[in-house]
């Protein structure tokens, strides 16, 4: 086998695992059941229009400036939500959003905590770096 | 003309980034008129800009003087040119009009992505008809062959949301998310490491390297990481536990490029023909301090029980700032300096110039270490401190944000210092094809 046959052996080879990979990861079952409620998938829309991404996290991705939301219904309930969407805080501006509008969001966030738990805190690590959820 | 309004890309993210930087000292300051939502993806996605058109002016700036383009080729490149440089600014436009839609990273409307795949398009078209092989050719190339192929793909993957079935399940959403971003990050990086090569080879004025052996088995690795390692950026994410480890795995293998850049460290810093690319080697150096500094961070990060603690917190960010400005940035503007500069005869640093390298290199130190610090503080507060509400704890890390500013505004006037010198420079082609300049 010539050099460049063993490079490209090596690069097809490479591209095909990819391929495969790639193909399970899209049509693997997900451990979340049921995809989103139509209001919560209305909410996922607006949380996207609103760029809330930008200073909130779902499972510690997303910007800084805010909290992670992944779990904020849980922990917090719609209520406490709510108000924060009424009236904006020091820092997060007041979006003058419909009740029809603070209801999809606060749908989305009741979904984004069914999906699983965020909390760094609530891992167990184990030998060899590995980690898993509780 | 890339490369040229790359740079303006670059100064656009550096002013964003320091009116983002305000809210973190003076909160809420101009919400009403430019709130985080608005600065955050003006910063990230001029950066992001930034790479992508340097990159690609490199890439096609070093492929004609490989091979002279045909004229068909240029007008390609033109419209290529065009669709990138409209779409790009139509989208910044439209971010200072709060109009969002997507998600982090491109949180512009879909409807952009219609002329950037398009570019991808043509860009890939562009490339494989200039090369139609790559039998006996540098590691370079394959590099460049690869970024191409990948960003056009990981794009389009970046892309699925807008399909509901995938949308409206988070945790796929977030796995092909986070699964085509680690990867595009990986493609964009072949475009500026192969770039880099290239310009490693012209200084030292042979192809040594660029076809060993030893090239050819780390860009193999590269492209195995760059395929299998986006895992450990959702290590928290509910998604099948196979792709954290496979992560975890992969990301291990960068020990190899880790252990060997120590390895060779002096080799790697001396280049016989150095005096006549003065400008381009000076980056190069600093890139490759910076390589070393954030790849051990990427590894530490790497390691779930590592990850867990700093997941979430500044970290992240300043692994970010660390590999966007102190590696890709860096290599950007050794070949920005080599294309427009072109050849230094002076074979000297002018005092501006050094005076404006070494303000951008230690200030983006003393950036690095300041979000370090703020993220090893948040990282305590989740693990000891959760009852402590968000905004009190930000409030602690105020000092922090301080000295961030603080470095922040001068790697800017750093860098203000290097750019507009290089915009102003007249840019004039050598009767050799190969470009060169006269400074106004």
């Amino acid at each position: 086998m010539s050099n460049y046959q063993w490079k490209m052996s090596v690069f097809i080879g490479l591209i095909v695992l990819y391929a495969i990979y790639t193909t399970v990861l899209y049509f693997r079952e997900y451990k979340e059941a049921l995809p989103a409620d139509k209001l919560a998938q209305t909410g996922k829309i607006i949380w996207q229009q609103k760029n809330c991404v930008a200073c909130h996290q779902l499972y510690g991705l997303g910007g800084h400036l805010g909290p992670d939301l992944t779990n904020v219904y849980g922990h917090k309930g719609a209520p406490y939500i709510k108000a924060f969407l009424q009236s904006g805080t020091q820092v997060m501006p007041n979006y003058h959003l419909s009740e029809s509008e603070m209801q999809a969001l606060i749908s989305f966030l009741k979904y984004t905590n069914s999906t699983g738990i965020a909390d760094p805190n609530t891992f167990t690590q184990h030998p060899y770096g590995t980690i898993s959820a509780q | 003309m890339f490369i040229r309004v790359g740079l303006l890309f670059l100064l656009s993210a550096l002013l964003f980034g320091l009116l983002a930087a305000i809210q973190y000292i003076v909160p809420g300051a101009g919400k009403d008129i430019f709130s985080f939502e608005k600065l955050r993806p003006l910063h990230v996605s001029s950066a992001v800009f930034w790479i992508l058109m340097t990159a690609m002016g490199a890439v096609l700036t070093f492929l004609q003087e490989i091979n002279q383009f045909s004229l068909k080729s240029i007008r390609i490149q033109k419209i290529q040119f065009y669709l990138f440089s409209f779409s790009f600014i139509a989208i910044i436009i439209s971010y200072c009009f709060g109009i969002f839609g997507g998600r982090e990273y491109w949180e512009f409307q879909p409807v952009f992505s219609i002329p950037i795949i398009l570019g991808w398009v043509l860009f890939l078209s562009l490339f494989f008809s200039n090369n139609k092989t790559l039998k006996d050719k540098p590691v370079y190339l394959w590099m460049w062959a690869t970024g191409v192929i990948f960003l056009l793909f990981t794009y389009c993957e970046s892309n699925l949301w807008v399909i509901p079935g995938i949308r409206n399940r988070l945790v796929q959403d977030m796995t092909i998310q986070w699964k085509s971003y680690g990867s595009m990050v990986g493609a964009w990086n072949m475009l500026v490491y192969g770039s880099s090569i290239y310009l490693m080879d012209k200084i030292v004025g042979n192809q040594k390297y660029s076809r060993s052996n030893m090239a050819f088995g780390l860009f193999f690795l590269s492209l195995f990481n760059l395929m299998f390692n986006w895992g450990h950026h959702i290590y928290t994410l509910p998604t099948a536990q196979y792709t954290h480890i496979i992560g975890y795995a992969v990301s291990m293998t960068e020990l190899f490029i880790l252990g060997r850049i120590i390895y060779l460290w002096r080799q790697s810093l001396t280049f016989d023909n150095r005096k006549q690319h003065i400008h381009a080697y000076w980056f190069l150096y600093a890139a490759d301090i910076w390589v070393f500094v954030n790849l051990g961070l990427a590894i530490a990060m790497s390691v779930p029980a590592l990850n867990i603690y700093m997941h979430g917190t500044h970290i992240i960010v300043a692994h970010t700032m660390g590999t966007t400005i102190g590696i890709n940035t860096m290599l950007l503007l050794a070949c920005a300096f080599e294309i427009i500069g072109g050849r230094d005869t002076t074979v000297s640093i002018k005092p501006n110039f050094k005076f404006a390298f070494l303000t951008t290199n230690i200030s983006l130190a003393v950036f690095f270490i300041s979000l370090l610090l703020a993220g090893i503080a948040k990282s305590y507060w989740q693990f000891n401190e959760p009852s402590l509400p968000y905004g009190a704890m930000i409030n602690t890390l105020r000092p922090y944000f301080y000295v961030f500013f603080a470095a922040g505004t001068c790697l800017t006037i750093g860098f203000v210092l290097l750019i507009v010198p290089l915009l102003r420079t007249k840019h004039k082609i050598m009767p050799d094809g190969i470009s060169a300049l006269t400074e106004k």
